[in-house]
């Protein structure tokens, strides 16, 4: 799982002001531009993508019941037309788009929604995101081999199904926006079996017109796209295999138009000062937290004032500035543009005194020796001398173990491996724009298992419960209430101070001058690196 | 001649398999589970022990080496774990990247060689050839990442003469090769200065200058071939010494060959592309060897297949 496995991002990016939306729906249609990855696309299959390449590529082509507006974390329908939810908020109806067409020709029904959830669900498909749709009826007779279809799914008439939840779920409609439920046509699969990912076909609004292994893929337009208008572009190259310094090389010279990997540290400075490019640089906030955990089955990690003695003890300014400054420094679990984020809440400050007088009274005054896991790559090591000097600040002595990224996530997945963990490069980055999805694996009962993500191996039954409940809040009019409940669970867990939130990092990328379209869909928090629909070209306006 | 081929292709065939050995023991120790990295972030325990079971990695280490090579020779290299694609299917789309980046890198290497090898042994101890040796010597030392950057960075953005990495075109071939080449390059010119220096002095060098033929025909008809002989033999075990290359170069240049293949893999501990790129440039290099064991008599009768 790298680091670019877990980037199924999802940024909180500037609201996109209504002018720029006028002329972006208003672009014309035609031109084509280049985006370039360092690393190859793995598959376009939806049940099983889960990489930073192939994350939007996979929403250009396929299409699911529900969508985020471009550039922004709003959901709206995308295949339905409209839908309903029970009373009990554990029963959602969908009334599909009709005329829907697949690349091939046939029409979309919901037949195939149905098919497609059985297919991401069975656990023959092997999907890294079946775990999502634990909700629905049936799930676990399927995760368990013991069914083929999901007895909560059920098909009314072509243009309308019902799905039954097991539990009130109010992510539920996040979890039919996600890539793993897009709508894939039986027909195809079958022909392609396990190389259904090397010939996608999809209803969305562009299609796969060529791949060349290891070198460069095409997309073009689907000229019978039910949304009128979209895609802007002709044809889309992917240039697979490219540093992300050559690529920004090579945008600089006019040989390509996105750089897919972002900027690249080593070029930030030089890029953003430079007159000539500074315009075309868009900066994005995604939904990241960056921290270092701290293993509570591990004394003297056990103890709560030794946690939070570290917790004031990090500088976390200095971590900032040695990634240049694209961060921001955090105090808690959740991003600032993450509903249920604290606004209000203080933290720990920074104070290396305070941090020296509570380790003496937890029984420390002369400090401890520990170590610090951290993934192998620049800029996580440099981050972790800086860690290494603050706890030496306090009588800490932390050896730092560098190693690679798989070898970190699996001691953090023993109990007795990893006293502490710098996440750097595998943080968590949200599937989907909920508080939810920052505490289950990461910070609850759940993920505190052998081979979890739960590295600080904190389990809280009475705020595994508050999780629950606050989940069972489908009503919207309760969204708030949920949301504050949310918020109540992350402080208490600052409290418990299982975790030390350094920064949340912000996202930097590129368009050359011949693209158009407003820079929340170049850094969008969703269809996550860029929303290629909507990207225009100057050359044809 | 015949016996002697027998046996060592029997040999390459055992290497080849502790070769296998090898990297299945190690890609088994690591301690990544691959089956948690297809399952995701978000599984249950039950949802990675049925994929485990699915992929038979819940089964002993013998019993799993034994499957591998029991597909192995029915050609079945298996299915990436991460890509979900035929291992073989990715290899040979990107083999002939490879191999024209090898073949290239030849060329340069033995173009750029032997000259330079030749001139600083007729300009043995001047000026010129020392410059010529600190340079081959620096070729030699430095590290490929080093010299493809620098290539990279004066040649395309500097000067902007070729693209800047990528494939397709001749031009997109000339630095990556250079930068694999000038490895050989090093070797190559120091083996041909010796060479020529030793043939210089042969006795029939004498006799011809004695008969009073021109220089340049001396250097031409009797010195270069006779010098050369030995180092052609040497091309085989290059090919050894351009797979550990290829990885840093075709990453470098965004190569789409085995080499950068090879690295995504390694990088993504994605154990059946790591196996299958390991065993097929094993194949090159026992290949390489063997080639260059059996060019050797046919160069210098003086060797002797045993």
């Amino acid at each position: 799982m790298t680091k670019t496995l877990m980037t199924s991002a999802l940024a909180l990016a500037a609201a996109l002001g209504a002018a720029q939306a006028q002329d972006f729906t208003e672009a014309k249609q035609g031109g084509s531009m280049i985006v370039t990855y360092k690393d190859d696309v793995s598959t376009l299959d939806p049940a099983i993508g889960y990489d930073w390449q192939n994350w939007s590529m996979i929403k250009s082509l396929f299409d699911g019941l529900m969508d985020y507006e471009p550039g922004t974390t709003e959901l709206k329908k995308d295949l339905a037309e409209d839908y309903t939810i029970s009373e009990d908020g554990k029963t959602f109806t969908f009334k599909l788009r009709e005329g829907v067409k697949f690349h091939n020709g046939r029409e979309l029904t919901a037949e195939d929604v149905k098919y497609s959830l059985d297919r991401v669900t069975n656990p023959e498909t092997q999907s890294p995101g079946a775990g999502f749709f634990g909700s629905i009826e049936g799930y676990d007779a399927m995760a368990a081999g013991e069914a083929d279809s999901l007895s909560g799914v059920t098909v009314i008439d072509p243009y309308t199904i019902e799905i039954k939840l097991s539990r009130p779920d109010a992510t539920f409609l996040h979890v039919m926006a996600i890539n793993f439920s897009s709508v894939v046509p039986k027909e195809a699969v079958e022909e392609w079996g396990q190389d259904f990912g090397k010939h996608p076909v999809g209803s969305g609004a562009f299609k796969l017109a060529d791949w060349t292994l290891g070198q460069s893929l095409t997309f073009e337009r689907n000229e019978d796209y039910w949304h009128e208008g979209v895609p802007k572009l002709d044809q889309i190259t992917f240039e697979i295999g490219l540093e992300p310094i050559v690529a920004l090389l090579r945008l600089q010279q006019g040989q390509a138009d996105i750089p897919g990997d972002g900027i690249p540290p080593a070029k930030f400075l030089e890029v953003t000062e430079d007159p000539a490019f500074a315009d075309f640089v868009i900066e994005g906030g995604q939904l990241h937290t960056g921290y270092i955990t701290m293993n509570v089955k591990m004394p003297p990690f056990d103890d709560v004032k030794v946690r939070q003695a570290v917790n004031m003890a990090i500088n976390k300014d200095r971590a900032v500035r040695i990634i240049n400054g694209r961060a921001v420094p955090a105090n808690q679990p959740l991003p600032p543009t993450m509903p249920g984020y604290a606004p209000d809440y203080e933290g720990y400050a920074y104070d290396p005194e305070a941090a020296k007088a509570l380790l003496a009274e937890a029984g420390f005054p002369d400090g401890f020796e520990t170590e610090l896991f951290v993934y192998n790559t620049d800029p996580n090591p440099r981050i972790a001398q800086s860690f290494q000097q603050d706890l030496a600040a306090i009588g800490i002595d932390a050896e730092i173990r560098n190693l690679a990224q798989a070898n970190v996530i699996a001691a953090g997945g023993e109990p007795d491996q990893a006293p502490m963990i710098w996440s750097g490069g595998m943080a968590w980055i949200a599937d989907f724009p909920d508080p939810s999805n920052f505490y289950g694996p990461i910070l609850g009962c759940d993920g505190a298992v052998q081979g979890g993500w739960n590295w600080s191996w904190y389990c809280n039954e009475e705020l595994d419960a508050k999780a629950v409940e606050a989940d069972a809040m489908t009503d919207p009019a309760m969204a708030e209430e949920r949301e504050a409940k949310w918020r109540e669970i992350y402080l208490a867990i600052m409290e418990d101070a299982p975790w030390v939130p350094v920064f949340n990092e912000q996202r930097y990328t590129m368009r050359s001058a011949k693209l158009g379209g407003p820079d929340a869909i170049f850094v969008d928090p969703v269809h996550v690196p860029v929303n290629y629909d909507y990207v225009f070209s100057n050359d044809v306006q | 001649m015949w016996a002697y081929l027998i046996r060592r292709i029997g040999e390459s065939l055992l290497i080849l398999l502790g070769i296998s050995l090898v990297t299945f023991v190690l890609l088994y120790l690591v301690p990544a589970d691959p089956a948690r990295q297809i399952a995701g972030r978000s599984a249950t325990a039950e949802t990675v022990a049925n994929i485990r079971a699915q992929l038979g990695l819940d089964q002993p280490f013998h019993i799993q080496y034994i499957r591998y090579l029991g597909n192995l020779l029915h050609g079945d290299l298996g299915r990436s774990y991460l890509q979900r694609t035929e291992v073989a299917e990715l290899i040979e789309a990107r083999m002939p990247a490879t191999l024209l980046l090898m073949l290239a890198a030849i060329v340069v290497e033995l173009i750029l060689g032997l000259t330079i090898g030749a001139v600083a042994a007729l300009k043995r101890n001047s000026a010129l050839d020392q410059t010529l040796m600190v340079f081959s010597f620096v070729t030699i030392s430095a590290p490929q990442f080093v010299v493809g950057i620098l290539l990279l960075y004066v040649f395309a953005v500097q000067l902007q003469w070729f693209p800047i990495g990528g494939y397709g075109t001749f031009a997109h071939l000339v630095l990556p090769a250079v930068t694999i080449g000038l490895l050989g390059t090093g070797w190559y010119s120091r083996m041909m200065r010796s060479s020529m220096i030793d043939v210089l002095a042969q006795d029939y060098v004498r006799t011809a200058r004695a008969k009073g033929l021109g220089r340049l025909r001396i250097i031409l008809r009797h010195v270069a071939p006779n010098a050369i002989l030995p180092i052609i033999a040497m091309i085989g075990i290059d090919i050894g010494l351009f797979m550990s290359g290829i990885v840093v170069v075709e990453s470098v240049f965004g190569w789409p060959g085995i080499g950068q293949l090879a690295w995504q893999a390694i990088q993504r501990i994605d154990i059946p592309i790591i196996m299958g790129v390991t065993l097929v440039s094993a194949c090159f290099i026992v290949l390489g060897n063997l080639i260059a064991d059996l060019v050797a008599p046919l160069v210098d009768p003086r060797i002797k297949l045993k």
